[in-house]
């Protein structure tokens, strides 16, 4: 770090010339720096700094834009119709004004996360002091931050520390997203590698939030055991209170929880969470609960589970502080970002607090002070409770029956419906009373409630949905990891060799949110399918979720199935959307820890190593958010390949490898400075798969690298074979690119692949010590 | 039948699909593209006409018309089981990418299409992808023969039926077959 810097502050002193008061003195700041490795050439990287390696990667995998809206109506000079090529009032085409959507997209999500860890940082701070050691894993971490590391140069050993180091991706996101402004940034690749520098900065406040959530609030640390967490809402006991926190920040509900220790109830409440509230309160709380994901707010506020409903900050419904009124629940809003128009009641006295609450005088509070927060809910939670006797907003059958009679089979309700579900049949149906169409789109319904926002005669056609697909509701039982946090040193060094050699086929990342196609079960799927041929399956989020929300022939879910260490078969949940740095980091330790190349400020030449040799995808099966966008464009500037579902398309913007361009796919052999052609590995950085079953696909030749030994190789095909075979009946057409030498050949396809080679005129080649990086050749040709 | 987009938020601004108001005029459009690329996705066994699936009645008009059949998704796998070979398989993004290349020269090296036919993606993709293709690929004809308007394909079927649809299907194969294919 090249600023140093010293901050006194005096709140009053007593001296022999007179007393001080509020003194504040800044000359610099003190960085402990006890890091020996060398600084490598790109510490604290500003927008444009990594921007050659943007590009290597940027020409590799063009951006294929699909414009979601023709328009630009950013400015007054709009609406510009930007079809086709024609350029808007001030210079941009559809390239940039694509392009510059994404970054958008990227840098909100950025600022999101950031603004996650400083208000986290800061109240740990407050609370904890700027000297609170970091520990997210004892001896058996000490490469705690290796994202943080890897791009400011910084290795953080304090609270204080994370603070100073927010304090740089703040700046940075506010450089990005200066360049969306009007009459900036003109290029639609530099507006990409704005995104990409987004993603950075996000990657390292994720890491920032979570390192300190860890290490101060007794997270699990690098546990593949972390507890077995009892999930859905069978588990939930209707006779307790219940509390319901919905959001992603922790802050909150950790005053819930240690009020219920405190006065001795937490065994005569339930706290449960939905979406990545839920996941970190049982990383805090082994007896907290989650229900779902996040997309289903609408399914379990409307079902009337909670007494009090707690909404803290990201990816909560809007109207969720209305849906709990319609069921008397009380709300508290804990958080700045989401004060939802209620009275800040953070300094009034809890009694009257609680008091307001219970009486229903007001219907829901904003408390910006976590401890207020929990005394205040729990008080509420326990008076309510008896009052309330779980109201319900669910009509009866037969009030669905006569309901659906006033449907006008208009077809408003599918056309609106973002899964195309056909609605209109189904309410049909029930107005006959077949309610089985109904009960069927209860697992594929996202509970968005757009078809009742549709409906012309205001028909609640989600809560009948709700009401039919209640019994399997509440049969909901199943388990879900708590997160473990990062992966360990030790892990690392087991499993480091394998995968680079290729030997372990590939980690496959299952991240990110809950807009799925046809619901949840498709990650279960895919998870199982990945443990079962013994590829590491990392999950986060609300994937985590969906991946234990199913289980096998034995009635075992998969955290029960397969161990939680990040080894060959493992399915480990790392936690919250804040914890997704933890794949990451693991990455960049495998070519830290196993390859000893240096950390420090060295982004290129980690991502080049990564690139090239860690066989990592992600798939965000049913993301939707813009945190989503950057946590993918972290991963992509990594040069890790991210697949997304079908409705992922709607990001606008894939990057794509051509299999077809041979001339794609050279990279240098860092032995000799020739260059080699490795083939379309992997061949895409961004794409939608339209079913699972392609997922499977695709996840299976994007593990492919160009560093894969012939073992390895041999492995990776073997599955890309199998699975290719299995769902669309035939070989890969294009298994000659991947193949190097004749020892890359499955042995058990040798006959028929030698047969297809043949054919295809194929040449054998050699297997480099790939880079995309001149100077990273250690022996120039003359 | 209307012309407004099915998933009533997909909306064009001012470039909208030409409506095809009879089978007819989308089977003369076909016959008159020289190097026609029919390309399929993943709902093509999600679809059911008349107790029959999309797909069957896709391989009766692809036999036929004799367009080539490109598959998305996993659909190869289907049109095998059924008997039928398509010209290529690909993701719908991987289509969707080459298409806007002019330089791309076709899933047989001989020539890039010059009419693009979808049929049976995810309404929401399949938007976006002629979104692309409007945008980035100007000159490219793109049609639609799903039961869905498109607005940013150049020509699309007004929203219809299931009824209505198979008996499209129906006449542009005959019409087809009766004059000796593409």
């Amino acid at each position: 770090m090249t600023s140093k810097n010293v901050h006194v502050k005096i709140d009053e002193m007593k001296t022999g010339s007179g007393l001080i008061k509020n003194l504040e003195l800044s000359i610099g700041k003190v960085i402990n720096d006890n890091w020996t490795e060398p600084m490598g050439p790109t510490p604290m990287p500003h927008i444009s700094t990594l921007r050659d390696w943007d590009m290597k990667l940027l020409n590799k995998y063009k951006p294929f834009y699909m414009p979601d809206c023709d328009l630009c109506c950013l400015c007054t000079y709009g609406k510009c119709d930007l079809t086709a090529g024609k350029r808007g009032a001030c210079g941009l085409n559809i390239a940039d004004q694509s392009s510059r959507i994404v970054l958008i997209a990227c840098c909100i999500g950025a600022a999101t996360h950031n603004a996650h860890a400083r208000h986290v940082v800061d109240h740990l701070i407050e609370k904890y002091g700027r000297r609170f050691p970091l520990d997210v894993g004892g001896l058996n971490v000490k490469v705690e931050a290796p994202v943080t590391r890897l791009i400011t140069g910084v290795k953080p050993e304090t609270l204080g520390d994370l603070d100073d180091i927010l304090a740089y991706t703040e700046s940075q996101i506010t450089h990005c997203l200066s360049a969306a402004h009007t009459g900036q940034e003109a290029n639609n690749l530099d507006f990409e590698s704005k995104a990409f520098h987004a993603g950075r900065m996000d990657q390292v406040g994720m890491e920032i939030a979570d390192l300190a959530q860890i290490s101060t609030l007794g997270f699990p640390k690098a546990e593949p055991e972390a507890p077995l967490i009892q999930m859905g809402i069978g588990t939930v006991d209707p006779k307790k209170p219940v509390i319901m926190c919905i959001g992603h920040n922790v802050i909150p509900s950790v005053g819930i929880i240690d009020y219920m220790k405190d006065k001795k109830v937490d065994d005569k409440m339930e706290v449960v969470g939905l979406c990545c509230t839920a996941i970190d309160n049982t990383r805090y709380f082994d007896r907290a609960k989650i229900v779902g994901p996040i997309s289903w707010e609408l399914r379990f506020i409307r079902g009337g589970f909670a007494d009090v409903v707690v909404l803290d900050e990201q990816c909560v419904r809007t109207d969720a502080s209305l849906e709990a009124e319609r069921v008397k629940a009380p709300v508290i809003a804990a958080s700045e970002k989401n004060c939802i128009g209620y009275k800040d009641r953070t300094n009034d006295p809890a009694d009257q607090i609680v008091a307001d609450l219970v009486s229903g005088k007001v219907p829901g509070v904003l408390i910006l002070d976590p401890e207020k927060v929990g005394e205040v809910a729990v008080r509420v939670a326990q008076q309510v409770a008896p009052m309330r006797k779980k109201m319900k907003s669910l009509p009866e059958l037969d009030q669905i029956k006569e309901l659906a009679k006033k449907c006008r089979h208009c077809n408003m309700c599918q056309r609106n419906c973002p899964q195309d579900l056909s609605i209109e049949p189904a309410v049909k149906a029930a107005s006959e009373g077949d309610y089985s169409k109904l009960a069927a789109l209860y697992e594929e319904c996202i509970g968005c409630g757009r078809c009742e926002e549709a409906c012309p005669v205001k028909l609640e056609i989600h809560s009948y949905i709700l009401k039919v697909g209640e019994k399997k509701m509440l049969e909901e039982k199943n388990f879900c990891r708590s997160g473990r946090g990062a992966v360990s040193d030790v892990e690392i060094r087991s499993v480091g060799g394998p995968i680079v050699l290729g030997e372990i086929p590939g980690i496959v990342a299952l991240v990110g949110c809950a807009n799925y196609p046809h619901g949840g079960k498709d990650v279960y799927d895919i998870a199982r399918e990945f443990a079962s041929r013994r590829y590491i399956v990392v999950t986060s989020g609300c994937s985590a979720m969906s991946a234990g929300s199913y289980k096998n022939e034995e009635g075992k879910t998969l955290y029960e199935e397969f161990p939680g260490g990040f080894e060959a078969g493992g399915v480990l949940n790392v936690g919250s959307c804040v914890s997704n740095p933890h794949i990451a980091g693991a990455a960049i330790k495998v070519a830290n820890i196993f390859a000893k190349r240096n950390l420090r400020g060295n982004y290129e030449e980690i991502a080049d190593y990564i690139h090239n040799r860690v066989g990592a995808v992600g798939l965000a099966w049913g993301a939707y958010s813009q945190k989503a966008a950057s946590i993918a464009s972290g991963f992509w500037s990594l040069g890790v390949p991210v697949l997304v579902g079908p409705h992922g398309s709607k990001y606008r913007r894939m990057l794509m490898g051509r299999s077809d361009k041979p001339e794609n796919w050279e990279v240098y052999d860092a032995r000799s400075g020739d260059k080699v052609n490795v083939g379309p590995a992997p061949e895409h950085l961004f794409q939608t798969v339209e079913t699972p079953q392609e997922a499977m696909v695709q996840i299976a030749k994007l593990c492919l690298r160009p560093n894969d030994t012939w073992k390895g190789r041999m492995g990776k095909l073997t599955h890309y074979i199998d699975l290719h075979k299995r769902h669309y009946g035939i070989m890969p057409p294009d298994i000659h690119m991947f193949v190097r030498t004749t020892a890359d050949i499955p042995i058990t396809m040798k006959d028929e692949i030698t047969e297809i080679l043949k054919a295809k005129d194929w040449k054998e080649s050699i297997i480099p010590d790939p880079t995309m990086l001149p100077r990273m050749i250690r022996k120039v040709k003359e | 039948m209307s012309c407004e987009p099915w998933q009533c938020s997909e909306i064009a601004a001012t470039k909208k699909a030409n409506p095809i108001q009879k089978p007819e005029i989308a089977v003369a459009m076909i016959k008159r593209a020289a190097r026609p690329l029919l390309i399929v996705g993943s709902n093509a066994t999600q679809r059911w006409m008349e107790g029959r699936q999309l797909i069957d009645y896709l391989i009766e008009f692809a036999n036929a018309s004799k367009v080539p059949v490109l598959a998305t998704a996993h659909m190869v796998g289907e049109f095998l089981k059924r008997g039928y070979t398509p010209a290529s398989f690909m993701t719908a993004m991987d289509i969707g990418q080459r298409i806007v290349d002019p330089t791309w020269q076709g899933i047989d090296g001989k020539g890039h299409p010059d009419l693009v036919i979808f049929v049976g993606l995810p309404y929401y993709m399949e938007a976006l992808i002629l979104s692309g293709l409007k945008h980035f690929a100007p000159d490219q004809k793109t049609m639609t023969i799903d039961n869905l308007y498109h607005a940013h394909a150049s020509w699309s079927f007004p929203n219809a039926s299931l009824e209505d649809w198979a008996s499209n299907l129906k006449v542009m194969t005959s019409k087809f077959e009766n004059n000796g294919g593409n």
